[in-house]
């Protein structure tokens, strides 16, 4: 067994309001940015799978995914897996 | 009829639940704790309202992996009564027994304030033998309850009649004003197909006591008990 670290990213769905991303595109102009817009806020998620090879880890995590880690109906997620030495 | 009102780490309105069944309306009630796996033979189950597990991830997404969870979906799934307020919603939601999902709400603000609900299901246990002419008065205290469903469940929910309640004005209007969150089509509560399981986030319970002067709320419990007790 080795062990595998993944970073998860999970973000609003594209078609969705995100009003904390909103908030904090208004608020670049008020610190003299107003070139940056379209922020977009989600989860950073790191976490450790004991597996067996990496093809395992990606489908563990992948299951967490969607079993907890994301609401697939607001939410969507991308994520990589390496193995930690 | 046996009450059950489960208890969550975080939930804060069971003692509320309890005290309108069991006080206010008389009934045989019961306290659930999470990490039972005993219904304790109740025929109707409550999720509260509160923060169950500090609404950690998401609202309601760790409650419902709990234990007692177990037991109340399959609870469900026999067609046993559910009903999820506020929190209890949004783990009803997140444990699939209710489509749809609770999103920030769109002002990004935790809103605590009393609103008007227009009862639209004519087939469903807590607004059947509600007036449909009426506005109802009950109050919200939340951060996530901008109802969302996608467009195959959104298109189900109208077509089955699965809509409990819609936010409104005084006067019984759904207009875009008296919409509290930017819940799609003003949605406040919904039923599943098959007319078991609630969820609404207004707060009943707290609008069932004379003493509140705020009592709408105590209808749509009469509504439910009417029906199941009759």
């Amino acid at each position: 067994m080795s062990t595998f670290k993944a970073e998860i990213d999970v973000m609003p769905l594209e078609a969705l309001l995100d009003p904390q991303g909103k908030a904090v595109s208004g608020s670049m102009k008020n610190l003299g940015l107003p070139e940056i817009g379209g922020v977009r806020i989600g989860k950073h998620i790191t976490l450790q799978v004991e597996a067996k090879d990496k093809k395992t880890a990606e489908s563990k995590v992948d299951e967490a995914c969607k079993k907890l880690l994301c609401n697939e109906i607001m939410e969507y997620y991308k994520f990589s897996v390496s193995e930690v030495k | 009829m046996k009450f059950g009102v489960v208890v969550f780490p975080g939930s804060n309105c069971d003692e509320d639940l309890v005290y309108v069944l069991r006080d206010v309306l008389h009934q045989d009630v019961v306290k659930l704790w999470h990490k039972d796996h005993d219904l304790q033979g109740a025929d109707f189950v409550f999720l509260p309202g509160g923060f169950s597990y500090g609404d950690y991830l998401r609202s309601g997404a760790i409650a419902r992996f709990s234990p007692i969870m177990q037991e109340v979906v399959a609870h469900a799934n026999k067609g046993g009564f559910v009903m999820g307020i506020c929190n209890g919603f949004q783990i009803l939601c997140e444990a699939k027994l209710l489509p749809g999902a609770l999103m920030h709400n769109e002002s990004r603000k935790f809103i605590c304030k009393n609103v008007y609900l227009k009862p639209v299901s004519k087939s469903a246990l807590p607004t059947k033998n509600l007036d449909f002419d009426k506005a109802y008065k009950v109050p919200i205290a939340h951060g996530e309850g901008n109802f969302f469903a996608g467009d195959e469940e959104r298109k189900q929910i109208i077509q089955n009649d699965q809509i409990l309640f819609r936010y409104c004005n005084a006067e019984g209007e759904t207009t875009e004003e008296s919409n509290p969150n930017g819940s799609m089509l003003n949605i406040a509560g919904i039923t599943n197909k098959t007319k078991n399981v609630f969820g609404m986030m207004p707060h009943p319970e707290r609008a069932a006591d004379f003493e509140l002067e705020n009592t709408d709320g105590r209808e749509i419990f009469e509504s439910i008990l009417a029906l199941v007790n009759a």
